[in-house]
């Protein structure tokens, strides 16, 4: 057992964070927060350069064959910046079903221009009557010939408005909460019938509404088994979880550090507020969630590689219960030890807050992990 | 004991209750149910209903627009009005600055101000807290100058609530300096349109603009807005503070939000599961259902206590109302969000007359915004960490 980075990993690591101490401090943030697409160019062509949008790709596809460690070393950085690039829609998500069930030519299509980011993706599961069951799809994919026709809305698509491609979820057989019968299918996000309405998220982020009116996707766009898709969904989607785990932690880890320097600047009482004891006691409280939660991080970056699916699934959801509960605390308390200006937008700590409550409601939020944990008999069942 | 209201009561209750049914503007209605924030002009039409109706400020001195009901009749009249749901009259006017004046003010004061406050003629903000004095409030730094018959004001106030809408504002300044800091604190009303006042806006974390910050460069005062004596402002500013607390369990409020939460649960299904009908999410909204009943409880016992308590000195127990009362608020909006899942997301800036569609179901788009909206309830009206230190003053006595 080693819970120390290689050496490789510490030069990912250290790279990564030199970049973000540079370049993403909380006010070029609000700044590239107002760019047209809602994030930066010039930094999303800094990730290209050091590597990191061919991160988990094998090398084979211009890729580096990095695993999910080296994804939590970024998203972990990226968290503690409130990095607002769609590395998570592109990169994990979208590229993480490409190369997890893509055929080869696909991946030797597409991965290599992620790489050089000249491509981004958006991945479109969630339906206004799916809540958080990735098998709830009302889409549906109509085969004609060797292509498709779908038609259905999708909600909350993270970066679907400046998304090139679209990974869409549609049924092509079954009912709609059948577990066989999805389909997955990359469509053009310009293609004749797809219509977007981007807009901001509650974080500060970018998301978007999509519409599929009679949309045709050839069978070169069809990514795996046409009535077969969920588990690759499934694997993906958990990968993106222990993903958002670790970006998780960087947002903690980063309002818990705001808040003890703030505790040990701000005066009251002719003393500095960190002097009473409660507020001593509660950044302690902190600090346990902000543990516990990085342990359990750790461990959905381990388990987002285990083969058997249902122990997988069962890690993921104890990882994203204990994210949620750790990201609601430590939010809320930053906020409190703040004040009223934890209350303001001009303040990174507000920010922090949201984005682990957003987090909380990404694939699901920890009521919704915890019942899928106990329905499954919960973790330690032999 | 017989904790059953009076059949008087109950009808006292059906009445109030009807009223509100039958005179709250349906539009506004509308904006309370789904979680918006009442406008300007919102509070002022329903203030004026309420004044014509001659429940403007029940619970002052009858001679000053008063209906001397009962503290059991008060509890349960904004019991029923935060139910409704109705906005509240506007707090820094009836229940802050109004019982100051009526209290401690003179009767040019009492006149001049009183009527226009409970018609919202005038529009009141508080500049109490500062940069530097928030839970320490007796720090402050605004300085009052006595010059002539006029003071000559100079400072900086911050998190001022709505003095963007205010005609009035009331100020704690320092009027000696060489004294014990509480001792030389004095209570001044200053018209918000004296040169030299500039209000400048916060955004708050959910994009809102409720809060601001106001600069004092040289105000020029009247002597006869001086509350009370000069020196005297901290004794009337702890009065003020007590009949905050008393108000902020805000019972009525938890309860209308449970409701909501109870129809929208019953709307959005798991598969074809009602949520409401999902064990977990019940149990989730049942245990929140008895931390408000026993606050309710709590609240009444109170309330029945006030009638034999000296006037003006709070019972310790407000601060258990405004610590649970702030708690369960803040867990009806967590509840909220938990209905609303993935559709939380979506940010939709409130701005008068927008009619572009809402990305989700049109209820949804409130959710995050008073969750987080929310958490400053239990920063705000003396913070939940300060009123601990109160209870444990009160019970350990040091
Ligand atoms: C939305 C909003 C609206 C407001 N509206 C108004 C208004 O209209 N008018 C007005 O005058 N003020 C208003 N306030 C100000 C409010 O009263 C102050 O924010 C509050 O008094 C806390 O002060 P502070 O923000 O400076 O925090 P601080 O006092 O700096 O407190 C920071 C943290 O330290 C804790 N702390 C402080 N002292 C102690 C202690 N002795 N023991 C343990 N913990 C302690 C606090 O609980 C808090 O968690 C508003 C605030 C907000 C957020
Ligand atoms: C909008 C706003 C609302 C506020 N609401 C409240 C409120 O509801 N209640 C409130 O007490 N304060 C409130 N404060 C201010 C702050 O809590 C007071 O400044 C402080 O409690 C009194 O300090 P003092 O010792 O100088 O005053 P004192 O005159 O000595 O005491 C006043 C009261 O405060 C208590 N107190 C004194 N020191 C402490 C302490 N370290 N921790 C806790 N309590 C203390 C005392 O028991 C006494 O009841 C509020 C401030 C603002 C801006």
């Amino acid at each position: 057992m080693d819970f120390d980075l290689s050496e490789e990993q510490r030069l990912l690591k250290d790279s990564v964070d030199r970049l973000m101490a540079d370049r993403y401090d909380f006010e070029n943030r609000q700044r590239y927060a107002k760019e047209p697409e809602g994030w930066s160019r010039a930094l999303w062509s800094a990730y290209a350069e050091l590597g990191l949008l061919a991160l988990p790709f094998d090398e084979a596809h211009g890729g580096f064959g990095g695993g999910p460690v080296e994804t939590m070393t970024i998203m972990e950085a990226f968290g503690r910046s409130l990095a607002l690039e769609p590395y998570l829609a592109t990169v994990i998500l979208g590229g993480g079903l490409l190369h997890h069930g893509g055929s080869e030519e696909q991946k030797a299509t597409h991965l290599p221009q992620i790489a050089s980011g000249d491509l981004r993706l958006a991945f479109a599961h969630t339906e206004r009557q799916s809540r958080y069951d990735l098998f709830d799809v009302g889409t549906t994919a109509q085969r004609d010939g060797g292509s498709f026709i779908l038609n259905g809305q999708k909600s909350v698509v993270l970066h679907g408005d400046s998304a090139d491609k679209i990974l869409v979820t549609a049924r092509v057989a079954g009912s709609r909460r059948d577990r066989d019968g999805i389909g997955l299918f990359l469509v053009d996000a310009n293609a004749p019938g797809v219509s977007r309405r981007g807009y901001p998220t509650q974080d500060g982020q970018r998301a978007a509404e999509v519409t599929l009116e009679s949309v045709r996707v050839d069978a070169e766009n069809v990514i795996g088994n046409p009535e077969g898709a969920l588990p690759v969904v499934e694997k993906v989607t958990d990968i993106a979880i222990a993903a958002l785990a670790a970006e998780a932690i960087g947002a903690m880890d980063e309002m818990l550090k705001l808040t003890v320097d703030y505790l040990k600047t701000r005066k009251q009482f002719n003393t500095t507020i960190g002097s009473f004891q409660v507020l001593q006691h509660r950044s302690s409280e902190m600090f346990i969630a902000l543990e516990q939660g990085r342990s359990m991080a750790m461990f959905a970056a381990m388990m987002a590689q285990e083969q058997n699916p249902e122990e997988r699934r069962k890690a993921i959801s104890a990882a994203k219960v204990q994210i949620g509960r750790s990201g609601r605390f430590v939010g809320q308390q930053a906020v409190q030890l703040h004040g009223g200006v934890g209350m303001t937008m001009e303040y990174k700590v507000g920010h922090l807050f949201k984005r682990v409550t957003m987090i909380d409601t990404l694939f699901g939020d920890a009521d919704h992990h915890l019942s899928k944990l106990a329905e499954t008999g919960g973790l330690m069942a032999a | 004991m017989d904790l059953r209201f009076t059949d008087e009561e109950l009808a006292f209750r059906d009445e109030v209750r009807e009223f509100f049914r039958t005179a709250l503007p349906d539009s506004i209605r509308r904006k309370m149910i789904e979680g918006h924030h009442p406008s300007k002009d919102d509070l002022v039409t329903w203030s004026r209903i309420l004044n014509a109706k001659g429940w403007a400020v029940p619970h002052w001195p009858v001679e000053w627009g008063g209906t001397g009901w009962s503290p059991v009749k008060q509890y349960i009249f904004r019991d029923e009005l935060q139910q409704a749901p109705a906005p509240e009259p506007l707090a820094f006017g009836v229940s802050m600055v109004g019982p100051v004046i009526y209290t401690f003010g003179n009767e040019d004061q009492k006149r001049r101000f009183l009527p226009r406050i409970a018609n919202l003629d005038d529009w009141w903000c508080q500049g109490f807290s500062e940069p530097g004095a928030g839970s320490d409030l007796a720090s402050l730094k605004t300085t009052a100058r006595r010059e002539g018959d006029h003071y000559i004001v100079n400072g900086q106030k911050t998190w001022t609530t709505l003095a963007q809408h205010a005609d009035w504002i009331f100020c704690l300044a320092r009027t000696d300096s060489s004294v014990k800091k509480q001792e030389g604190i004095s209570f001044l009303l200053i018209d918000m349109k004296t040169p030299g006042i500039t209000v400048r806006p916060i955004q708050t974390i959910d994009g809102g603009h409720e809060v601001n910050e106001v600069f004092l460069d040289d105000v020029r005062v009247p002597v006869e807005n001086l509350v009370g004596q000069e020196n005297k402002g901290w004794d009337y500013a702890k009065f003020l503070l007590g009949n905050e607390r008393v108000g902020i369990a805000r019972i009525g409020i938890s309860k209308a939000r449970l409701k909501r939460v109870r129809e929208l649960a019953s709307v959005e299904r798991i598969g074809d599961v009602p949520l409401i009908e999902i064990p977990r999410f019940r149990e989730k909204l049942a245990a929140v259902e008895v931390e408000l009943k026993a606050l309710e409880m709590t609240q009444l016992r109170v309330v029945a206590a006030e009638s034999r308590r000296e006037k003006g000195k709070p019972d310790p127990a407000s601060s258990i109302l405004k610590i649970k009362g702030s708690e369960i608020q803040q867990a009806t909006t967590e509840l909220l969000m938990e209905v609303v899942g993935p559709f939380a997301m979506p940010y939709h800036p409130e701005e008068e007359g927008r009619n572009e569609p809402t990305d989700g179901p049109d209820w949804a788009s409130t959710a995050a915004p008073t969750y987080f909206n929310w958490r400053k309830i239990s920063i705000y009206g003396g913070s939940n960490e300060i009123q601990k230190n109160i209870i444990a003053k009160a019970i350990l006595g040091f």
